[in-house]
């Protein structure tokens, strides 16, 4: 009887879930396939032809190949930013976990508030635009390193505290130069904790939307969020190209969730379970 | 050990953990992130047009506390933080509850629960306002099908604001549930093995040991749904840009709102309000959170 009760209740689980979470899904794939004219009238049926090649060659064609820029300069962007994201915040993770100065207060306070604070925008542009860096990829690069290093830094440092002290002594003992410790011992140790690092910021610096529309304007530096722009406008908005602009950008996310859907997690999750 | 190997020993081992590893990470977060926020400071009391700011003192600030519509942005930060994260707290931890008990097709419900965690939020958001359109969206003409007339989701003052937050948890409460699901799993056995011995039943077992012994999740959930439901911009500016009027602008849509219009200095004010907002409602609630039990 009990057992019953269970699969009932999973049955209803899975059809909720499905209707909720799967659905929504459904009809992005479902525009994606249809002509102009069908997916004006925004509902769930089934494609009166195949149009989905017809739409993604006009997505990517449209405003003089908008979507080639966009998706070389994000996959620039996270890139570079991820890079050195990796190595900056490994850098500090390491040195605050295993150095304690009276310092280490100061900093641990300086990560929290920037996990918290929210970028005041406009003095950052006027920066920017002192610095040369505003509307380049090189300053949104720099921009992406400086807001998301706190949390990479959480993430190392939390990692470098489970690796015994012992290690660095005995390299060191073995003949090891200080900066062999860290690039030659300690680095490769960190593998597990860097492809967290990789996945979860990746999916966050490519899904940025805010941060390009404030410090990337102009059409050369259109990244892939701004592209959902593209097909919206005042009087008519073509449904088929905007969801299939919408499947278009998810499939890198969906890719990157097949291969390291453990990773991602625990990364996410880092730092909840212990008090 | 001879007197001399002591300080080449102390220089070896500081030289191991080199100060300058400091450096680079410092100069970008210094440059790019702390000094615009001091500059935000002076900035909020400026009328600035980026070459020239005149000292104007609390002005900006005044007015934000004035303009009605710059209030109702305030109210609606503090609705909508307190409505996601209040809803992702209940969601996230009942499909916890059920993601780590023995139900079937697991693997299956947590990817769907969770994989809109990682899809543009842009996206989602132009995606539910189609399925949200009072007459030709889906979810409507679903509901007029079993006989519902559904409610102006984005159009209807009164709710555009819930819709959006709506939209949030839908895409947000992946995160909240592998939050919960990772402080169930490490809840020790020993805790329910006791519970059975003394007879509790479900709801108890739910009520004297998850829920106390997911506390730290709680506070990580409470408090990143918290800081991200007052920060949040796109998936507002994806679904209504603060609309209709101005029923759904939170602080932000309000600070880029001034930011287009040309209103520097009353931008930065609102960056100086949302971080006073943040700071005064989420430390005195994670210090609150994170409080040790009365016990130890």
């Amino acid at each position: 009887m009990r057992s019953r009760a269970s699969m009932f209740g999973g049955i209803a689980a899975i059809a909720a879930t499905f209707v909720v979470f799967v659905i929504p899904f459904l009809f992005i794939i479902l525009m994606a396939f249809k002509d102009k004219q069908q997916s004006a009238l925004r509902d769930f049926s089934w494609p009166n032809g195949f149009h989905l090649f017809d739409n993604l060659y006009e997505v990517i064609k449209t405003r003089n190949w908008m979507m080639i820029t966009a998706f070389i300069n994000s996959s620039l962007i996270t890139v570079v930013s991820v890079t050195l994201l990796i190595v900056l915040a490994a850098m500090v993770g390491f040195v605050l976990a295993r150095r304690k100065t009276r310092w280490n207060g100061l900093i641990e306070f300086l990560i929290l508030a920037g996990l918290m604070i929210p970028p005041a925008v406009v003095p950052t542009i006027w920066l920017l635009q002192g610095l040369k860096l505003f509307g380049t990829l090189h300053g949104m690069i720099l921009i992406q390193v400086a807001y998301n290093l706190p949390f990479s830094i959480i993430l190392y440092r939390a990692f470098i505290a489970t690796i015994p002290r012992e290690l660095d002594e005995a390299a060191v003992i073995d003949g090891a130069r200080p900066l062999d410790v860290f690039f030659r011992i300690i680095l490769p140790l960190l593998w597990p904790v860097t492809v967290t690092n990789i996945v979860v910021q990746s999916v966050g610096i490519f899904n940025d939307f805010t941060n390009p529309l404030y410090y990337l304007p102009g059409n050369q530096n259109a990244t892939v969020q701004l592209t959902l722009y593209n097909f919206q406008s005042q009087f008519s908005t073509a449904y088929n190209l905007l969801f299939t602009n919408i499947l278009l950008i998810t499939i890198p996310p969906l890719i990157v969730f097949m291969f390291f859907n453990r990773q991602i997690v625990a990364g996410m999750t880092a730092g909840a379970v212990k008090g | 050990m001879t007197a001399s190997a002591v300080p080449a020993l102390k220089m070896q081992r500081r030289s191991l953990y080199p100060g300058w590893f400091y450096a680079p990470a410092a100069a970008v977060y210094s440059v790019l992130f702390l000094a615009p926020t001091f500059a935000s400071l002076y900035f909020s009391l400026t009328r600035w047009t980026l070459f020239d700011a005149t000292f104007i003192g609390f002005d900006n600030f005044a007015q934000f506390f004035r303009e009605p519509f710059l209030i109702q942005g305030l109210v609606n930060t503090v609705i909508y933080a307190v409505i996601t994260s209040g809803l992702k707290v209940v969601i996230g931890m009942a499909l916890a509850v059920m993601l780590t008990s023995q139900i079937m097709a697991r693997g299956y419900l947590r990817s769907v629960i969770f994989f809109p965690v990682l899809v543009s939020t842009i996206g989602v958001g132009m995606t539910f306002t189609v399925l949200m359109h009072p007459t030709l969206g889906m979810i409507n003409q679903t509901l007029a099908m079993i006989g519902i007339q559904g409610p102006g989701w984005l159009v209807d003052p009164k709710l555009a604001l819930f819709s959006v937050a709506l939209v949030d948890v839908w895409k947000g409460v992946g995160l909240a549930t592998v939050i919960y699901i990772a402080g169930l799993v490490a809840i020790p056995k020993d805790y329910y093995e006791a519970a059975r011995i003394d007879g509790a039943t479900k709801l108890q077992n739910f009520f004297y040991v998850t829920l106390p012994l997911s506390r730290p999740a709680t506070a990580t959930v409470i408090t990143l749904s918290f800081i991200g439901g007052l920060r949040t911009f796109d998936l507002i500016w994806a679904m209504t840009k603060g609309g209709p009027g101005f029923a759904s602008d939170t602080v932000a849509s309000v600070i880029y709102k001034q930011y287009q219009a040309g209103f520097y200095g009353l931008s930065t004010a609102g960056n100086v309000v949302l971080f006073i907002l943040i700071a005064v409602l989420v430390v005195p609630l994670t210090m609150f959170l994170n409080r040790k039990q009365g016990h130890e």
